[in-house]
């Protein structure tokens, strides 16, 4: 069974339909590549999947549990949103670190408040102690356990693109989503951010990664969607998308990729 | 009387003013500040008449003078009720003084507030959305302290101006130490005429602006670790 099934999202801000009709599935542990041209859609669609745009219409399904059911579901309250949020995680382009908190703080803010909220907590100096420990490892595991104690200002755009990965990581999301994770960085620091991914991708995290990496999306992805002017034009594995390209619009945006 | 004869009585008096000027100013300060709170979320309310009507309070009281305040929230009930509820003492003078500093001063900050809450990029709330935050935790573990960060300097203007505003509260002939210093250029405890008091009275508020100028860098220096 999918682990997510997307079916028909459609999203409109005013009387610009940005998403005319979304559908597809991700499996365990697959990584699925989004590319397309700016405007096509695939950030608005990001934005839906983590709950920070409001769908009109359509189905988001995550293990066969029905998250988001627009327009005929009633209003949802908070806990509800935040609880279906949570089955997601979001990697953003310009990172949005925690400015006043250290690079380990910045991971173990939200479990530390997640913990605090549950009533039947156990020993909470035990789990602290265990938020403390997984989120050193994650530092270790994106290369940064020397940096624990530096504030974002003090880390380079790819180090703090990396801190921002491990905090996600450590609410250990059903699926990990990225919107575009090393355009706002220089061609030397994206290297090491890609490299992350790419070892998330080989541990077969399921993962949604928005991108222009052409390269990058070839090699690493198991399934790549071409989206334009809001619909999903093709979609196959890289091979037959970039092999093998089947619609003349993915012809016409990947020649134009060629050029550069 | 000799100079050395007047200083001890002029200094008492100026003492006891001072005493009052700075009473007035840690209550306008300990009322405004989360006041001003309170109406900057008013007047960012995405129920449209309250922020409307949050709007249009803010922009009477910050479009006309203190001193009118002052003297309006002093002498209506009085005038108009025939009810003066303030009473005649000093005691109902400082409170009428608060009232009307507390409710001018929340304004001003309300805006500064809500500049500093506006200047926080939203990727901010956002990222702790996607991390399961409630607005609450967002606002206290996240926004709050960038908001402080950005507002300590425009505060620090706000708080040195009302230090100088509270002498506006002799309109209403409350004793503070301008009305205090004044009295004795028309005369006051045998002393008259003399000038030298009111120099006294602009020491003293150097001094306490200088203390809370210090005070402010301070903490500004103290948020200096991240940006």
């Amino acid at each position: 069974m999918a682990i997510l099934e997307v079916t028909n999202i459609r999203k409109s801000f005013d009387k610009t339909e940005i998403l005319k009709g979304i559908d597809f599935t991700l499996e365990q542990g697959e990584t699925l590549a989004v590319i397309g041209s700016s405007g096509s859609g695939k950030t608005t669609l990001l934005r839906c999947l983590n709950f920070l745009e409001t769908t009109d219409e359509g189905r988001i399904v995550v293990n066969g549990e029905t998250l988001l059911d627009a327009p005929e579901q009633k209003k949802r309250s908070d806990r509800e949103v935040r609880a279906a949020r949570l089955h997601f995680g979001l990697v953003f382009q310009s990172f949005n670190l925690f400015p006043q908190y250290t690079a380990l703080h910045n991971i173990m803010l939200a479990p530390q408040l997640h913990l605090n909220g549950r009533q039947d907590a156990p020993d909470r100096r035990t789990s602290q102690a265990e938020i403390e420990r997984r989120a050193r490892g994650l530092l270790e595991q994106v290369g940064l356990a020397d940096r624990a104690d530096y504030y974002p200002h003090q880390l380079s755009g790819g180090q703090q693109q990396r801190v921002a990965i491990a905090r996600a990581l450590i609410l250990e999301p059903d699926i990990l989503c990225f919107d575009e994770p090393t355009s706002a960085l220089d061609p030397e620091l994206t290297g090491e951010v890609l490299k992350v991914i790419r070892s998330l991708a080989e541990r077969h995290m399921t993962m949604i990664i928005v991108t222009h990496e052409m390269a990058f999306a070839r090699d690493v992805a198991d399934r790549v969607i071409f989206m334009d002017d809001g619909v999903i034009v093709e979609q196959g594995t890289p091979e037959q998308l970039f092999g093998a390209t089947q619609q003349e619009r993915t012809k016409q945006f990947l020649s134009r990729y060629n050029e550069q | 009387m000799t100079f050395q004869q007047q200083l001890p009585i002029v200094l008492d008096a100026l003492n006891v003013g001072f005493l009052q000027t700075l009473r007035l100013f840690f209550v306008t300060a300990v009322g405004a500040i989360p006041l001003g709170l309170i109406i900057a979320f008013g007047s960012m309310s995405r129920f449209r008449p309250l922020s409307w009507l949050t709007r249009l309070i803010v922009w009477i009281v910050r479009g006309t003078p203190l001193m009118i305040q002052l003297l309006i929230i002093y002498y209506f009930p009085g005038l108009v009720w025939h009810n003066p509820i303030w009473g005649s003492g000093e005691s109902g003078r400082f409170l009428a003084a608060a009232i009307a500093f507390i409710f001018n001063y929340a304004c001003y900050f309300s805006e500064i507030y809500r500049g500093g809450i506006q200047s926080v990029p939203r990727g901010q709330q956002e990222a702790g959305l996607v991390l399961g935050m409630t607005r609450t935790q967002i606002f206290f573990k996240v926004t709050l302290l960038q908001v402080v960060k950005r507002i300590v300097p425009p505060m620090s203007n706000e708080i040195i101006t009302l230090v100088k505003d509270t002498s506006l509260a002799r309109i209403i002939a409350l004793q503070e130490i301008i009305w205090a210093g004044q009295a004795f250029m028309k005369g006051r405890s045998g002393i008259s005429g003399v000038i030298w008091p009111l120099f006294f009275t602009a020491f003293y508020y150097l001094i306490f602006t200088g203390v809370l100028t210090v005070l402010l860098r301070g903490l500004e220096r103290r948020l200096d670790y991240f940006r």
